[in-house]
């Protein structure tokens, strides 16, 4: 592989778990906490109504999970690829 | 047992004067041993920073006094639409830490602007980028400076005026001398100061009403009295005085969903958090301190909701339909400062604390939640006390942060960039600290003055930068074909039709009176137009582009250069 392709490989795979983690990320705050909110509420665990649990609280632990996730598969990465000098 | 009783023979002033004097005290030190020697430690610590005290200063920077004094008390008040911020305010990391954090730190220069010039091979560019960041910079700076006025006059009952020139020489003090390793590390004694302030407070009251000492899990369990959910409960209370269900809301889906995502891409693009990634030694230490630095920051926000809602349940209990005179001593204690009032419309000598307006006697500050939230508690005085440290440790960490970036813009965007490149080293950094100066100086002015718009801007700093940094950096990293006229064109455009809309439908400046909220575009507000601004710069830069020439060949070798992590040097100015 020469050096161009290795940088172009690294990058595609780069941009495939940045767009994973961005539907997540979407789906736990956009879809859960605001759009399909209503329809979650209707569950209940312990003293809170699932939405609204989803848009005080279940997104924001999901973000931190999100960017830890990212730099585990990062690291991988770029060792993979010999960029971890 | 002896300590026990000093600690109670202490009254909650004396503490507070106690606590300020050993947290101030604590940050001169710092300062003074973390002095900058060059324009690379000034601009961005030296560039050794370990990923976790980054994150702890970044955590600290970003937690503002609107974060600790005044967050819990808008969810208090707004319930489920207070997730705008929860989620608008985190979420945003995750943006920097996938899209711009490593990219940046790559990149390996000293300011956002630096970025624009460079990628954009353009000056016009530099210049456009400057005034962005100066416009975000100071309207957010002046809220910080007012943050600090109003804890010194409510705790140490000095005038705030007094208040926020004290507030200024401490900051002038670190900030010009330390830069940002000075900031870097007396941000880290901040943070601290500010979490354990936050938390222990939470932690009290959580046990007190819910048998729990985690505040995250307490706000969903059954009450210690018996009579089940706290939500449950304050739902009820809500509904019963006219108000919304606490769980329900009052916004439109629309617009909560615009008002997250433009703070969201705001957070991802003011300048002085993106700043603070330059600071760390390596591309895997930008992601790592992201991730650190949410965590930090998450352990606050998650705390927040919890205690709006023990806070906004307490005070429904101790005020509604009791008789007036039988209010607790901070009732009276608040009303002195106008934070709380009681008109008696009825003549009953009770409160009627109820959503009808022409009913309600009781008008409540939002701060309130979380400055008396210790004293509705009755929790010991050392720990009523600790809010007016956090309080102060919050304010100044970010003020500093903001002073910074200013500082930054204008000694090394402008002077040695664009006026003067043959400036020394040595002096750019005197032209570095005087313009530190300079922004103490006006952002001091507009906290004792604050023009009556200041308020109202500060939520909109947010939208500000989401028209005009976020898309133009996203592309820059993302999109090699993307040129300076696109670019450019897309920046100006963005931040145009915020402030244009910002100026009608937030200021009213254009109609005798404020537009109805009926005006709004697809029933967005001010606060969320910045993700019609943001989609508008995209769509006006890609347009653009299409139809200019391609950047040169040099340009799209750094875009291909900052994509790969190894071989990312120390931050420089050439």
């Amino acid at each position: 592989m020469t050096k161009k392709d290795k940088a172009k490989a690294y990058w595609r795979e780069n941009i495939k778990y940045v767009l994973i983690l961005l539907a997540i990320w979407f789906l736990v705050s956009y879809g859960a906490g605001i759009l399909f909110k209503d329809e979650l509420n209707t569950i209940k665990v312990a003293g809170f109504k699932l939405g609204f649990w989803f848009a005080q609280q279940g997104s924001m632990y999901v973000f931190v999970i999100l960017i830890f996730a990212y730099v585990h598969l990062m690291n991988k990465l770029d060792k993979k690829y010999g960029y971890d000098s | 047992m002896i300590l026990d009783a000093i600690m109670t023979a202490i009254g909650v002033q004396d503490w507070t004067y106690i606590l300020v004097g050993l947290t101030f005290a604590l940050y001169i030190g710092i300062a003074i041993w973390s002095r900058a020697s060059s324009t690379k430690d000034f601009y961005v610590a030296g560039g050794g920073v370990s990923p976790w005290a980054n994150g702890m200063a970044t955590a600290a920077d970003w937690m503002s006094a609107a974060s600790f004094i005044s967050m819990a008390g808008i969810i208090s008040f707004a319930g489920y639409d207070g997730a705008v911020y929860l989620m608008g305010w985190t979420g945003g990391y995750v943006l920097l830490a996938l899209m711009l954090a490593p990219y940046l730190r790559k990149f390996g220069k000293f300011t956002v602007p630096d970025f624009i010039g460079d990628r954009y091979y353009s000056n016009t560019a530099r210049i456009v980028a400057v005034i962005c960041a100066l416009l975000v910079s100071f309207t957010y700076v002046a809220g910080q400076m007012r943050g600090v006025g109003i804890v010194f006059s409510r705790f140490l009952e000095v005038d705030i005026n007094a208040g926020v020139i004290i507030g200024m020489f401490i900051v002038l003090f670190y900030a010009v001398l330390g830069g940002m390793k000075g900031i870097t590390y007396t941000q880290v004694a901040q943070y601290c100061v500010l979490i354990f302030a936050f938390m222990v407070p939470a932690i009290f009251i959580s046990f007190q009403m819910t048998g729990n000492l985690i505040p995250q899990l307490g706000f969903g369990s059954e009450l210690t009295d018996g009579s089940g959910y706290l939500l449950d409960k304050l739902d009820g209370l809500s509904s019963e005085l006219g108000f919304s269900e606490y769980t329900e809301g009052s916004k439109s889906t629309i617009d909560v969903f615009a008002i997250t995502l433009a703070l969201m891409v705001g957070t991802a693009g003011l300048p002085h958090v993106i700043v603070r990634f330059f600071t760390v030694k390596r591309v895997r230490d930008a992601r790592k301190s992201a991730g650190i630095a949410l965590l930090l920051i998450v352990l606050l926000y998650t705390t927040a909701p919890a205690v709006a809602v023990f806070a906004r349940t307490n005070m429904i209990e101790t005020v509604s339909n009791k008789p007036y005179a039988n209010m607790p001593e901070w009732f009276k204690k608040w009303e002195t400062t106008g934070l709380i009032s009681f008109e008696d419309k009825n003549d009953d000598g009770n409160i009627q604390y109820v959503a009808d307006a022409t009913k309600n006697e009781l008008t409540v500050d939002r701060d309130i939640m979380v400055l008396a939230n210790p004293e509705i508690a009755k929790l010991p005085n050392w720990v009523i006390a600790l809010v007016a440290a956090g309080g102060l440790a919050a304010a100044l960490s970010t003020a500093a942060g903001l002073l910074l970036v200013i500082s930054a813009s204008v000694s090394h965007d402008l002077i040695k960039k664009v006026i003067k490149p043959s400036i020394s080293e040595k002096g750019e950094l005197v032209a570095a600290r005087l313009s530190a100066v300079g922004a103490v100086v006006v952002a001091g002015y507009y906290g004792i003055h604050p023009p009556g718009f200041v308020a109202a801007v500060v939520a909109l700093a947010f939208g500000l930068a989401a028209a005009s940094f976020f898309p133009a950096i996203i592309l820059g990293i993302f999109y090699k074909r993307m040129n300076k006229e696109g670019a450019i064109a897309g920046m100006v455009i963005g931040i145009v039709a915020m402030l244009l809309y910002m100026i009608k439908y937030k200021l009213g400046w254009f109609d005798d009176t404020l537009p109805d909220k009926s005006e709004w575009w697809f029933g967005i507000s001010p606060e969320g137009f910045g993700t019609v601004a943001m989609v508008l710069n995209f769509v006006v830069s890609i347009t653009i582009m299409k139809f200019t020439k391609a950047p040169p060949e040099g340009v799209q070798e750094i875009v291909e250069n900052i994509r790969i992590p190894s071989g990312a040097g120390e931050a420089s100015s050439h």
